[in-house]
């Protein structure tokens, strides 16, 4: 059974294929078919052999299917091999999965649009590469799936291409990601340099033998699969492209930009933990980034009024969480979180689109109101995912996976205090701009109409993450028996920080933000464009809704500079070597032309002196 | 019959060769350039029959042979042009028939 | 029979220079022909009394009265003679004297270092001659032949008018 692990990617990248060829020639329905149903197998085939592997665990927890050699050059010899271990099982059943689920609620969403086929063609691959990375037995195949998703993220954000903002955006996305692809790939180089294998469990072992903690090699490589992993993720500094990549059809924000693609630098560092583990000073990084990174983005989140921009924000927030983990040495942890966070974030980006749909592409949360009577099943999913979202205590998934990160942070070797008191901001945050979107989307006054209801295909994946967000939490202690087969556990705790202290407050932090939002949002709105208008208040709401101002630094410091530099060189410096050259060649041949007189004398007299100079050759040499 | 010097022999053929060319660089008039080539051919063929003159056998002879008949029919083919030539231009001029320019 | 040959070069070259300065061009012509005689006793003096006696029936007679008439036929009288005196500027002469000239001195260059000698004193006659056409060079004979024939046929044909229209042919 466990031999049918190649089909999970291999069956979206043929429906992928097959859509892209035929796809503007097959009906409607035979398009939905492949679409949805290739994702389909994959999730089905997905869970079986998780089922087989979960009852009857192959020797060392880990299973590898190697299929052909795909270079093979001196020593270099990576191959189109799958390694199924915990952590890869774990992230390739939640990824299909949820893509299954998401396939199925586009199929209605996107029915009326004219590029349907494309747009499923490029989802199927989407999977097909997410999977591959997930499953790459070596470094090189994993940095093919990771360009292979960041290929489709393009392409999928430019969706509507008429429109040249979505094609703007999706620039965006590919250029910033491809500054933390460029710094990954040196970093593959540099591994492959010094340990000689770019096989994961190979590299990692070398790893540990050769490099001792703190060497100048293992920080330098860690650092740049660090960058990588920042921009795939949308850490600081490479956010910035994440909120503009909302311009996307909202599946597509989703899978990519919520449950999968930005989770791939998650999913990086915990495979390759060891690097990390050698690299205190790196790992210390990926803390603070992740501190850092979920403050600012909350803060963000707070001034947006386009309802995906909140949602994009919160994503980038969460995964700061994941990054917290990482870095603190909670490995589980972190995929923990990412599992849980996959389900309540999907279903917010999808009952989000419900809404905008009903409302027929209406984005401001502003001109939204009292959806909570018009579009029920909008609501009670919205509202359990943002409770799963904030953290609302014993009965969501997100509060487990929260919980255990706050903890860990506070509390493990290489956390500190300062750390989770940052987290424990980031839940005030969280809790405050998640409850402030639900007031003002479904409470109040309607302010706009709702022109339909979802359908059958739009409810039931709602319907069925709902649930997900609920329950997920509760196998928390089977998880972490499970992940510790591939990633190493927690060390005991040092800090001072109790396990019961830190749930307690992160309760109390949840409740200040709830409380905080029914305040300035149900309660007494007019108090919210108070704090907007104040002078401190408006510089501030500025600031944040600008995301602290990075787009504006990054547009000054790089956008800038290249633009006038791209203006000057207008007539390519190096081009006019190639230019010269033909215009020597020119230059060449009107000279010569001037030999072309048509009279007849000068061309005796050429012959004659040839024939002198022949002569003379023929006599002196 | 005395001996004739080879040396003075190739010697004028060479001058009457290049006498030939000259004229032939230098007139403008089509008649004039192809007496100066007929000067060049004769010169030619002198040469040829000093060189079989000193072997001794006629093959040199043989060759202006059919350096005349060649000479001939080149006139003849050439005078026609020449017609031709002032029939269409008016004038003798090789200079005036440089369509080819460039 | 040397000085014969001396006397006979030297007519030659002189005539010859004497022609490409005319510019009548029958003047030229008449100065030609003389060339070609003088280069007929030249021919005599190497022992080639059948090639001289051809180059006076052929090239004197035959080519030489073809230009004749080509010049007769085209009229060019003391207007042609005029142009012909502005065209000729003595500026005109030195490139291709120098181009000559190097020629020459290339030409006598080799001639000094080779090793000399002389004519042999056979008479090499009609009987030499038509037994080496017959025999070795036979092929030459067919070849010339169809040359002449090819001349014959290019010569007609460029040389003839449709009636109707002066310009096609």
């Amino acid at each position: 059974m466990l031999k049918l692990l190649w089909l999970v990617p291999a069956i979206p990248f043929a429906g992928a294929l097959v859509l892209a060829v035929l796809g503007a020639r097959m009906s409607h329905k035979r398009v939905t078919v492949v679409g949805v149903g290739t994702v389909a197998a994959s999730a089905f085939i997905s869970i079986l052999i998780a089922t087989v592997f979960l009852s009857a665990p192959p020797a060392s927890g880990m299973y590898t299917q190697t299929l052909w050699t795909w270079i093979d050059v001196g020593s270099f010899r990576p191959q189109i091999a799958f390694y199924l271990d915990a952590l890869s099982l774990v992230m390739m059943l939640v990824v299909t999965f949820v893509s299954f689920l998401i396939h199925l609620y586009s199929a209605e969403f996107m029915r009326t649009d004219e590029g349907y086929s494309r747009f499923f063609a490029y989802m199927n691959l989407f999977v097909a590469c997410m999977v591959t990375l997930l499953l790459a037995d070596n470094l090189l195949l994993l940095y093919l799936g990771w360009e292979g998703v960041g290929l489709c993220s393009y392409l999928l954000i430019g969706f509507w291409y008429q429109d040249p903002v979505n094609g703007l955006a999706g620039r965006k996305a590919f250029i910033v990601t491809r500054v933390g692809d460029t710094a990954m790939a040196i970093g593959l180089f540099l591994l492959f340099h010094s340990l000689g294998t770019l096989r994961i469990q190979d590299l990692l072992h070398t790893a540990q033998v050769q490099w001792s903690t703190g060497s100048a090699y293992a920080i330098a490589a860690a650092a740049l699969l660090l960058g990588g992993a920042v921009g795939k993720s949308a850490q600081l500094p490479l956010q910035t492209w994440l909120p503009d990549a909302m311009a996307g059809p909202t599946p597509t924000s989703a899978l990519i930009h919520a449950a999968t693609m930005v989770t791939a630098g998650v999913y990086l560092i915990a495979r390759t933990h060891v690097l990390f583990e050698l690299a205190p000073p790196v790992q210390f990084a990926v803390a603070a980034i992740g501190a850092a990174t979920l403050l600012m983005a909350g803060f963000s989140a707070l001034t947006q009024n386009d309802i995906k921009r909140v949602l994009a924000y919160s994503t980038v927030s969460q995964i700061g969480y994941m990054f917290l983990a990482l870095g603190v040495g909670a490995w589980g942890a972190a995929i923990f979180h990412f599992m849980t966070h996959a389900f309540f974030k999907a279903l917010l980006f999808l009952a989000a689109g419900i809404i905008i749909e009903a409302l027929h592409h209406e984005h401001d949360i502003f001109r939204m109101g009292g959806l909570r009577k018009e579009l029920p099943v909008a609501f009670w999913t919205f509202l359990i995912a943002g409770c799963s979202l904030a953290g609302l205590p014993l009965i969501t998934a997100g509060y487990y996976s929260k919980d255990l990160i706050l903890w860990s942070a506070g509390s493990s070797a290489a956390g500190s205090t300062v750390l989770w008191a940052a987290g424990i901001a980031g839940v005030v945050l969280t809790s405050l701009y998640t409850f402030r979107l639900i007031f003002l989307v479904f409470f109040g006054p309607v302010r706009t109409p709702v022109t339909k209801q979802p359908g059958l295909a739009m409810t039931i994946p709602v319907c069925v993450l709902a649930v997900l967000s609920i329950v997920g939490g509760f196998d928390k202690v089977p998880f972490a028996r499970f992940i510790a087969t591939a990633l190493p556990t927690l060390p005991e705790a040092v800090g001072g920080i109790t396990e019961t202290l830190s749930s307690i407050v992160a309760a109390l932090a949840f409740l200040c933000g709830l409380l905080g939002a029914w305040f300035v949002y149900q309660r007494n709105p007019a108090l919210a464009t108070a704090m907007v208008e104040n002078p401190a208040g408006r510089v501030l709401h500025r600031f944040w809704f600008s995301d602290w101002g990075m787009d504006w630094l990054y547009h000054r410091l790089f956008v800038r500079p290249v633009v006038w530099i791209a203006r000057v060189n207008k007539a390519d410096v190096v081009d006019s070597i190639y230019v010269g050259l033909a215009s020597l060649a020119t230059f060449c041949y009107r000279v010569l032309s001037l030999t072309e007189t048509g009279k007849l004398r000068w061309y005796a007299a050429w012959i004659a002196g040839g024939t002198v100079a022949f002569v003379a050759i023929v006599m002196f040499l | 019959m005395e001996l004739v010097p080879l040396r003075e022999g190739f010697m004028l053929a060479g001058v009457l060769f290049a006498l030939g060319l000259i004229g032939m660089l230098v007139r403008r008039n089509l008649i004039f350039t192809l007496m100066s080539i007929e000067v060049m051919l004769n010169a030619a063929g002198l040469a040829f029959v000093v060189a079989g003159a000193r072997w001794g056998q006629p093959d040199g002879q043989v060759i202006f042979l059919f350096i005349l008949a060649m000479a001939a029919t080149e006139v003849s083919v050439g005078l026609a042009l020449a017609l031709e030539l002032y029939r269409q231009y008016k004038s003798l001029d090789t200079d005036v028939i440089s369509r080819m320019k460039g | 029979m040397t000085i014969v040959f001396y006397v006979a070069g030297a007519v030659a070259i002189l005539s010859t220079a004497l022609m490409i300065t005319r510019l009548h061009a029958v003047h030229a012509l008449l100065y030609l022909i003389v060339s070609l005689l003088a280069v007929s006793v030249v021919f005599y003096t190497l022992g080639a009394p059948f090639i001289a006696a051809l180059e006076v029936i052929v090239y004197a007679g035959a080519i030489m009265v073809l230009f004749v008439f080509v010049v007769m036929l085209l009229n060019l009288g003391e207007r042609a003679a005029q142009a012909e005196r502005a065209l000729l500027k003595p500026s005109m002469w030195a490139g291709p004297s120098v181009l000559a000239v190097i020629l020459v001195g290339e030409f006598l260059y080799l001639l000094a270092k080779s090793s000399g000698g002389s004519s042999g004193t056979a008479m090499m006659g009609p009987r030499e001659v038509g037994a080496s056409l017959f025999g070795p060079y036979l092929i030459g004979v067919e070849l010339a032949s169809i040359l002449l024939l090819g001349g014959l046929v290019g010569a007609y044909h460029l040389g003839s008018r449709n009636p109707s229209n002066p310009e096609v042919r």
